[in-house]
């Protein structure tokens, strides 16, 4: 059949048992291997994203204990201090690459479309393709630890020391190269989030209808199109420093401050890049266990909007400590301290939600608790931090430490459990234990705090950060010891969260389709999803569909029964940006190997790069073209050629 | 919605709506940004050193041309998706190998030009910059005239009409941002050391 028959029906259907029969026929992929590696269905790498971050936030907290011994007492030498600057330099970016961000896009790619009431995210193949090359990168970086070739400068890697001179060996190489993939994967992700959601929302979603998750991510993916490129060009130019005798960022003519203004433009963005989607999940799942919509959906989208564009105004506060100019210190000064008011905007709105609403106490919403009491703790020692005078006081000490885990933590990780006790149930069809539960957040929650805490008065009084050990007497001792004793308490916390998640997802209490009586349209479908997400395509009359009934705004009514069917192959309904008038019908793409043969061949290209190996990078630069070729080749079953054509 | 209206929605790569489009408008904002900080690297330099970092008065002598070659293959590949609107298969096909050639003739000019120049990639921040800038920018014109090959494959299997050719707009779009950026670059490093 043609694909554009004009004699189709696309009628408004009921959906019925046949419906869900057909629609499954056509979304199922092939079983087996072949069908788990060619898959391109988003829940799919949605969970795949989730599990991936999860192990590396294994991997980084174990980097952190075994630091956490080597410091719980003076003059130590369980490490030796080439071991410990791996060590800490690993441990930096595992939990801000590798973790923060993946485990955020695993809660977006699993939920966007089922959000928006759509089947599937924009570009399914992308989508599958930004997963892998995360994998691979991240197992790129590793097998550089693993070989003994870690980066050994700090996450933010500073010239001169990460050039050739000071850094003669592979170290920096395998960073840099694993950080331009890395890069590829969170820019591929972006692009295909900002699509999604202005493209494949459900009609009647108009733009002030959206979910705030996915306002959350879709700002920070316009974050990371214009950020990502500063460090990717950073640790390119870094890399033809190091093997090609370019002069960017070495003391002759070059520039070591160079490298710290591309990295900070990117990498101050970034804390916002890991943060908002996590607010976002706060601002949609913390009403849920209020029983009322959260105050403020208006100015909480236009706070987030805002902090992401003043995000990209505040970078040289990270360089207070480095001569800049007055003029700068205090401009970037004033601009640090303008940039608390819309975080603090969502504070107030989350604050005012609990207030006035009717709160659950349930795992997840103590969860979002300690989550909004964390990143007022942590955003106070950022206001701190902001003021130029404070700030040359507290550089690179254990203060500046402490703030980057109560606001990375506090925000991400508390909030990521939080969501997993909403959505876990959502993506196997069973609730996490609640009695475990408790256990879980009590135990994160004060481990992290006998942790963090005392770690601000560390830094005050002037325990450097980045050494491997320090000598008796000077004050530091109890305090490293509190912060190791609470650091094996914040992972056993993490454990129990591990614990309850193998054990519940076999023995779990059976979620139905909504445990927790939510507004948005993924309770709608059933838990598990099927693969095709939704029966018809819902039609959305409101904020918050599955509470028509009992709010009563307005008399229209949502039509989650009744709808478009959409089964004449993969097809999904295409919608204008701002209204979310129905626009176009897409044909998605079928299961396909193509997305991962990509990502194979890029990493190749990278492994080939890093060992001089220009044959071998040739021969993967085609590969990755033909690759491509066969990914982008017009199908006529997708309604991308000409209906004319004799193919 | 109307099950009217409903039924007249068009299937399948039509125009400007499929995803793929919006889609290359998100490369184009990143790329566009990663060309932004290349140039923030020049003018950083510049700032720190002043005009004697600038080792040459930069000749026009090749890269004006050559700056008329790309933005003339622009207006061949504007020709092009016109006139694949219009159905004038033919014309669209020609376009589409004019601008094809006239990309590979700036690469060749290019590289003309790449050995003219007096300092090299490893003797100082200014060659650094200079190599590294355009060569970043003849990777895109490289990755340009590929997809503008495939797009003249496809084009002349007559895979696309007047309804059905967003390939080739994606590719268009891709080709007149790889455009704009020369004249971005040319203007920082041809012209700004003359008006500075």
């Amino acid at each position: 059949m043609a694909v554009a028959d004009s004699d189709r029906s696309l009628e408004l259907q009921q959906s019925g048992a046949p419906a869900r029969e057909r629609l499954a026929r056509i979304w199922e992929g092939e079983a087996g291997l072949r069908g788990w590696l060619s898959t391109v269905d988003h829940k799919e790498y949605g969970k795949r994203y989730i599990a991936t971050a999860f192990i590396f936030l294994i991997l980084g907290g174990l980097e952190a204990l075994v630091m956490r011994v080597q410091l719980a007492g003076p003059n130590k030498t369980l490490l030796t201090p080439e071991q410990y600057n791996q060590l800490f330099s690993m441990h930096g970016l595992t939990m801000i690459f590798l973790y923060a961000q993946p485990v955020l896009s695993g809660f977006s790619v699993y939920l966007f479309p089922l959000l928006l009431g759509a089947r599937d995210m924009a570009f399914p193949r992308l989508n599958a393709f930004s997963y892998w090359i995360y994998l691979f990168s991240g197992l790129f970086i590793y097998a550089g630890f693993v070989l003994g070739y870690g980066p050994n400068d700090g996450w933010f890697n500073y010239p001169p020391y990460a050039s050739m001179r000071y850094n003669p060996g592979p170290n920096m190489d395998f960073y840099a190269i694993g950080m331009i993939l890395f890069g590829v994967s969170s820019t591929a992700g972006a692009a295909n989030f900002v699509v999604t959601f202005l493209r494949a929302r459900a009609p009647g979603m108009s733009i002030n209808r959206v979910p705030i998750l996915t306002w959350g991510t879709v700002t920070a993916s316009f974050g990371i199109l214009f950020s990502v490129p500063a460090v990717s060009l950073a640790f390119f130019l870094l890399w033809t420093d190091r093997q090609f005798g370019t002069d960017f960022f070495n003391s002759g003519q070059g520039q070591p401050l160079l490298w710290q203004h591309l990295f900070w433009i990117f990498a101050h963005p970034w804390v916002y890049v890991v943060v908002l989607p996590a607010m976002g999940i706060v601002s949609d799942a913390l009403p849920i266990f209020c029983r009322r919509p959260l105050v403020g959906y208006t100015v909480v989208v236009l706070a987030t909007v805002a902090t992401m564009v003043m995000g990209f105004g505040v970078w040289l506060h990270h360089m207070f400590a480095t001569g800049i100019p007055y003029l700068a210190l205090s401009f970037f000064s004033a601009a640090s301290f303008v940039i608390t008011i819309p975080s603090a905007v969502a504070v107030f709105a989350w604050i005012a939600t609990i207030w006035t609403g009717r709160p659950v106490l349930s795992t997840a919403f103590l969860f979002f608790a300690g989550f909004i009491v964390m990143f007022t703790l942590g955003g106070v020692s950022g206001v701190m931090t902001a003021a130029a005078p404070a700030d040359q006081q507290l550089t690179d000490t254990y203060f500046v430490v402490a703030h980057i885990h109560y606001v990375l933590i506090g925000i991400n990780v508390l909030a990521v459990m939080g969501g997993l006790y909403v959505w876990f149930p959502k993506m196997t069809g069973r609730l996490l234990d609640e009695r475990l539960g408790r256990w879980n957040f009590w135990t994160v929650f004060l481990g992290f705090n006998i942790a963090f805490l005392p770690m601000h008065w560390t830094g005050l009084a002037g325990m450097p950060r980045r050494i491997y050990t320090y000598p008796e007497g000077l004050g530091w001792t109890a305090v490293n010891v509190v912060t190791t004793i609470g650091a094996f308490i914040l992972a056993a916390g993490v454990l129990l969260l591990l614990v309850n998640m193998y054990v519940s997802r076999r023995h779990g209490a059976a979620a139905g389709p909504d445990p927790w009586g939510g507004p948005t349209l993924e309770w709608a479908t059933t838990s598990p999803p099927p693969t095709y997400n939704f029966a018809v395509i819902p039609a959305v009359a409101s904020r918050h569909p599955l509470w028509e009934g009992s709010l009563d705004e307005s008399g229209e009514r949502s039509s989650l029964q009744r709808g478009m069917i959409l089964d004449d192959g993969k097809e999904m309904l295409t919608t204008t940006a701002l209204d979310a008038e129905p626009d176009a019908i897409q044909k998605m793409p079928p299961d396909t190997l193509a997305p991962l043969l990509a990502a194979l061949a890029a990493t190749a290209l990278g492994a080939a790069a890093l060992l001089h190996a220009w044959i071998g990078a040739t021969i993967f630069t085609l590969l990755l073209f033909a690759a491509l070729l066969v990914w982008l080749w017009p199908q006529r079953a997708m309604g991308q050629i000409s209906e004319q054509a004799h193919v | 919605m109307s099950d009217e209206a409903l039924r007249r929605l068009p299937v399948g790569s039509v125009g400007h709506k499929p995803f793929g489009w919006w889609g290359m408008l998100t490369v184009v904002m990143t790329e566009g940004s990663l060309f932004a900080y290349l140039l923030f690297t020049y003018y950083y330099f510049v700032v720190q050193y002043g005009r004697i970092w600038i080792p040459e008065a930069p000749s026009l002598r090749l890269a004006g041309p050559n700056t008329v070659i790309l933005l003339l293959s622009s207006a061949f590949v504007w020709w092009a998706e016109k006139s694949a609107a219009r159905g004038k298969t033919k014309a669209q096909s020609l376009g589409l190998a004019i601008a094809l050639l006239l990309g590979v003739v700036f690469l060749a000019i290019q590289v003309l030009e790449w050995r003219d120049k007096p300092f090299t990639l490893g003797s100082g921040s200014y060659g650094s910059a200079y190599f590294i800038t355009t060569g970043f920018h003849m990777a895109h014109v490289v990755v340009g005239a590929l997809m503008l090959a495939a797009v003249l494959l496809w084009s002349l299997l007559g895979y696309f009409d007047r309804e059905r050719h967003a390939a080739l707009s994606i590719a268009a779009l891709y080709w007149h941002f790889v455009d704009l950026i020369w004249l971005t670059i040319f203007f920082t490093f041809y012209v700004t050391p003359y008006i500075g």
